[in-house]
């Protein structure tokens, strides 16, 4: 139970009491709302005294008459908008005085009820302006929220671009200063790991811009008729000189063509990253089964290899963004940690699940289900 | 003793080490930093802060110093410039809890690393 604080501004003593009296016992609730709203009132018989509460308490509704004996609503409601308070200002007037309300909605007054009003007039209008402050308050959070995210995005992001670039650094004041003697073959490591370091940072700077392409968080704009098999096909084929170093034997079981309506683009993010994983996890002369078929509606990729496999604990940490599992087998295969994050988000932008079933020492097997 | 799972960063900490005229031991993990403190005391201590754990150099700190309460530790650390998290060892509180007897800046210059490695160990 959450409780709103309404400050109600009016001379007529029957008015006042009349709304504490109504909202004493109401409630707004709707499904869609985590929690019940009831109501705490304040009651005020002039615009100063108004505009006191409104310093002292911070209501969340103000219901203000605008005939008042000195100080007008108007300029209460100005008082309130200049002070940039998160009040919703609700104008209470008579019939006769319509027009001025129309203009105060104007000035920043949210909604008007008409005096005289039924108890069910302003429960109704309370309703309404609970469910504008609940999207409201839910919108902004859910922006600071996402500021927090990006924030420490950049942060890890940050420190990941700039290990490869000390390291590289490094390498070359060891190289420029001859710290290993004169004998330049003596420095061939120290090279061949620089490089190695550069294609690490080039690696994540694609990543980056695999994720600048779903950042948006909309469903994608731009599918078309995509044959899921020769995609597959084009991704081995790219992976083909990996896996033959690792002596990996690559089966790939799915019909001639598999044409769905989707983004070509995205579908090829996925197999890249599946299957590029699927070799770089792998075992030397290890097994990498690819199949692609429909069932009920729905389009299944399974990738499957008989790699290192993924302990139950380090599954979960497996979809977040820079999260890299870390042990002794994993230790010389680089990774910018932003893959599988990447296909996830992909995935569910089109409604899909992907799902992973793993053991240690035996393999992995990465199932992407989408609803095409 | 350096503890780093960078291996380049490792492997550079150690050139620069022993150019001061140590003998250095490695180790490119917490688990395998734990291993090597069960088999050797070292004289003093390098340690990255997170390594397979975010606060694998806390854990490494506080087994050392209560196998060797007088082996000197050094956290080195990235962290302060990435994230805005610091810490302060002169903080009494923080004394309390981390058991290391300095914070360093992974980009610290040899020179004053060699300085600081000295002073540590009363040389």
């Amino acid at each position: 139970m959450a409780t709103l604080k309404i400050l109600v501004v009016d001379d007529e003593p029957g008015i006042r009491s009349g709304v504490s009296r109504i909202l004493r016992n109401f409630k707004v609730d709707y499904p869609f709302m985590d929690e019940m709203y009831d109501f705490k009132v304040f009651e005020a018989e002039t615009g100063e005294l108004g505009i006191e509460l409104a310093d002292r308490e911070q209501p969340d509704i103000v219901l203000l008459d605008n005939k008042l004996p000195g100080m007008q609503g108007v300029e209460v409601l100005e008082y309130i908008r200049e002070k940039k308070y998160d009040m919703f200002v609700v104008m209470i007037t008579s019939y006769a005085s319509l027009e001025l309300a129309v203009k105060a909605t104007h000035d920043g007054a949210v909604d008007f009820i008409p005096k005289p009003f039924t108890p069910q007039e302003l429960k109704s209008s309370l309703e309404t302006i609970v469910k504008q402050i609940y999207l409201k308050r839910m919108a902004r959070d859910m922006k600071q929220e996402g500021k927090q995210i990006r924030f420490q995005f950049l942060s890890v992001l940050s420190h990941e671009l700039k290990a490869p670039l000390n390291a590289v650094e490094g390498y070359l004041n060891i190289i420029k200063d001859r710290q290993l003697g004169h004998n330049l073959s003596d420095y061939n490591e120290l090279v061949d790991r620089s490089l190695k370091r550069l294609q690490g940072m080039r690696n994540l700077i694609f990543d980056l811009l695999d994720m600048t392409k779903i950042e948006s968080g909309k469903p994608s704009q731009k599918a078309e008729n995509t044959d899921l098999v020769k995609i597959t096909q084009n991704a081995i084929d790219t992976m083909m000189p990996f896996a033959i170093q690792k002596e990996v034997n690559i089966a790939l079981d799915a019909p001639p063509k598999l044409i769905k309506f989707l983004n070509p683009e995205e579908i090829e993010i996925i197999l890249n990253n599946l299957i590029s994983n699927a070799i770089k996890y792998n075992r030397q002369n290890g097994c990498l089964n690819i199949d692609l078929h429909e069932k009920e509606n729905q389009t299944i990729i399974r990738v499957e290899d008989c790699g290192i496999g993924i302990s139950k604990e380090d599954q979960e940490k497996l979809f977040k963004d820079f999260s890299r599992i870390k042990n002794p087998k994993t230790k010389n295969i680089s990774g910018s940690g932003l893959g599988l994050s990447i296909v996830k988000k992909i995935v569910e932008l089109n409604k899909g699940t992907i799902e992973v079933e793993s053991e240690p020492d035996k393999g992995s097997v990465f199932t992407v289900t989408l609803p095409v | 003793m350096i503890v780093d799972d960078d291996m380049d960063y490792l492997f550079q900490l150690k050139l620069k080490v022993e150019r001061f005229g140590f003998e250095v031991i490695t180790a490119d993990s917490q688990r395998e930093g734990e291993q090597v403190i069960e088999s050797m005391k070292p004289d003093l201590a390098i340690f990255d802060l997170m390594m397979e754990n975010e606060d694998s150099g806390f854990i490494l700190s506080y087994k050392i110093k209560k196998k060797y309460p007088e082996v000197p530790v050094i956290l080195a650390t990235a962290v302060t410039a990435e994230t805005g998290m610091s810490f302060d060892l002169s903080e009494e509180s923080n004394q309390e809890w981390i058991k290391a007897d300095l914070f360093l800046d992974k980009g610290i210059r040899a020179d004053q690393l060699e300085k600081e490695i000295k002073k540590l160990l009363k040389m």
